[in-house]
């Protein structure tokens, strides 16, 4: 038998259609704009004002509030996935010739270029109010290529846990059980023989805070401390490289959602 | 200068060299099965629609009329059975076919949040299109379903019929051989479904496009070249709308009576009729109208109630072939199948 049933349309066009398309959706919802960038700049206006006695400051707060912003924003673009299927977008996406990893990665794409533009503006913020956030150009590079990294590792891992949810109710419900915990776990300092301190070490986002730690010298690591920055950024691009496949994979599945 | 632009594209891409075949039938669907866990929703169902059709799918809810069109749409895997579509295999040829094929879905499929141009944009580029060529098929389709006025307008401010109209310019965007449409009147007034099926009738005179419509309304079906009638899954009827009313014979005259089933026992046994008792009223087919029930009212005038003789409609045969009122409760429907099935 010939091989015919691979004549789906060119990759490239369609992932460059569904990224623009999420950009496109997420300046036009104002309130995401500002929901997105806004709350967690308030966390880390609190948590360092609130762990000063502690001499932990804004600069330790720093790198671990980036990993929140991208966190956060990764995870309200890959709610559109659910928007999408209960909007029946998505349905019109599933029967074109189009391979179902051009469609994961346009949505990770389209999902992380939004998480990474929040990133940059708090980066220059940052830069531009902390004393101690001072890096070279080369080290800004290093940290916003390791951001893009994380992006796309956190929308990736979005859409994983979105796909098979019909419901953002129980996508939140997910959010605060797992992607709030492994914030926290990424950010605070915890003493590394205890049970919390293997977590630790099994959290892959810390890895992406103790990298971003070591590109901008902002806040001494105090979790992972043995971590150097070719390990960190080794498990952070593992981390995107595992939870785009993982994205790929169950995007193969198909839910009841789909048929409404 | 569309043309132009369309044939330069089609020389450049792979994706369009497909096109030129018409095969025949543009729609064969053999043997195919389908259950939701122990509910079979089709069964064993098989049936062919030539290129260049306008075909109606009528079915009430639960007969497995949308099952068929999630399957026919690629959007539902195919359990037993296959289908074939512009001579492509539905289970291993699926890209192939789905640039074939256009899809109308019953619920919206567009993007509120973006203009109807931007909607038809992004689905362009799931079907390969770009450039200049894309652009000035969008406009064209724009232009034919009467959205030029309006599309640089946010979905969300397009009346339901507008919307349906950008669903149907989203499906024929890539020139599809066969047009698939779930229940394409839900929600439309009558002039805006007039005006739709204006098109549809358009559609495959000048571009001899195959078109399958699910419905469950009769008078829709009725416009149809063929109808297919299914009914628990199984398909019970397939014909022109005037053969299958033909199949019905003369008139149909429907008796209510004060004790129906006592009417029709004395009416089998006095006349040489075979009537039939649906939803509480007898139902009899005879030649001759109106003269044909005379002896019959002077017989049994007083017991009964109302007589009806009319010419057979679709619903007729549907009751005909099935034994069934055309809406049946889908759940009534889904118990007599599994006791059937044993399990």
């Amino acid at each position: 038998m010939t091989i015919t049933g691979t004549t789906y349309v060119p990759s490239l066009p369609v992932v460059l259609s569904l990224a623009h398309r999420e950009i496109v959706r997420f300046f036009r919802q104002r309130t995401r704009v500002f929901g997105a960038l806004g709350q967690p700049i308030i966390f880390w206006l609190l948590f360092s004002e609130g762990f000063k006695s502690q001499t932990l400051d804004y600069a330790f707060f720093f790198p671990g509030t980036l990993a929140m912003i991208v966190l956060f924003s990764a995870i309200f673009a890959t709610i559109s996935i659910i928007e999408d299927r209960n909007e029946g977008f998505l349905q019109g996406v599933l029967v074109a010739p189009v391979t179902r990893w051009s469609m994961v990665l346009g949505k990770v794409l389209g999902g992380s270029l939004i998480a990474w533009l929040q990133a940059m503006l708090f980066l220059l913020l940052g830069w531009a109010t902390i004393k101690s956030v001072d890096p070279s150009l080369l080290e800004a590079a290093q940290a916003s290529l390791l951001l893009m990294v994380m992006s796309i590792a956190l929308t990736a891992l979005g859409f994983v846990l979105a796909w098979r949810n019909d419901s953002t109710q129980g996508y939140h419900a997910m959010m605060s059980m797992l992607l709030f915990p492994m914030w926290l776990l990424a950010i605070f300092p915890v003493e590394t023989g205890s049970v919390v301190g293997w977590l630790v070490r099994l959290n892959p986002l810390a890895y992406g805070v103790v990298g971003l730690r070591h590109a901008l010298e902002s806040g001494a690591p105090t979790n992972l401390v043995f971590v150097g920055p070719a390990v960190a950024w080794s498990v952070s691009v593992g981390f995107a490289v595992v939870m785009l496949a993982a994205a790929v994979a169950v995007s193969a599945t198909r839910t009841k959602g789909d048929f409404r | 200068m569309t043309l132009v632009a369309c044939r330069e594209y089609n020389a450049s891409s792979p994706f369009f060299k497909h096109r030129r075949f018409v095969t025949n039938p543009a729609v064969a669907i053999a043997n195919v099965t389908h259950r939701y866990g122990e509910r079979v929703a089709l069964d064993a169902l098989s049936l062919s629609i030539d290129a260049g059709e306008i075909f109606t799918l009528l079915g009430p809810n639960g007969s497995g009329k949308t099952t068929l069109f999630r399957l026919l749409s690629t959007l539902m895997p195919i359990g037993e059975g296959e289908i074939t579509m512009a001579g492509h295999s539905v289970r291993h040829e699926p890209a192939n076919v789905r640039s074939q094929l256009g899809v109308v879905f019953q619920s919206p499929s567009v993007d509120k949040q973006l203009t109807v141009l931007e909607n038809l944009t992004h689905h362009a580029r799931l079907y390969g299109l770009g450039g200049s060529a894309m652009r000035s098929r969008v406009m064209e389709l724009l232009d034919q379903v009467g959205l030029l006025a309006r599309a640089r307008d946010y979905v969300s401010t397009l009346s339901g019929g507008q919307r349906r109209r950008v669903e149907l310019a989203k499906g024929l965007l890539h020139r599809p051989s066969i047009l698939i449409l779930d229940e394409p009147s839900t929600g439309l007034d009558p002039g805006a479904r007039n005006d739709l099926w204006t098109y549809l009738f358009k559609l495959r005179q000048e571009q001899s496009m195959t078109i399958v419509v699910t419905t469950h309304l009769l008078e829709e079906a009725d416009r149809a070249s063929r109808i297919g009638i299914l009914h628990q899954g199984k398909l019970v009827a397939l014909d022109t709308p005037s053969a299958l009313r033909s199949s019905i014979g003369g008139d149909l005259v429907t008796i209510r009576a004060t004790n129906a089933t006592h009417l029709a026992e004395r009416l089998t046994s006095k006349f040489d009729f075979t009537p039939a008792i649906v939803d509480g009223a007898i139902r009899l087919e005879l030649d001759g109208g109106l003269r044909a029930i005379e002896p019959l009212l002077e017989q049994f005038g007083d017991e009964i109630e109302s007589v009806t003789v009319g010419k057979p409609t679709l619903e007729d045969v549907f009751i005909a072939r099935t034994g069934h009122r055309f809406f049946v409760e889908p759940v009534i429907a889904n118990g007599i199948k599994k006791k059937k099935r044993g399990h």
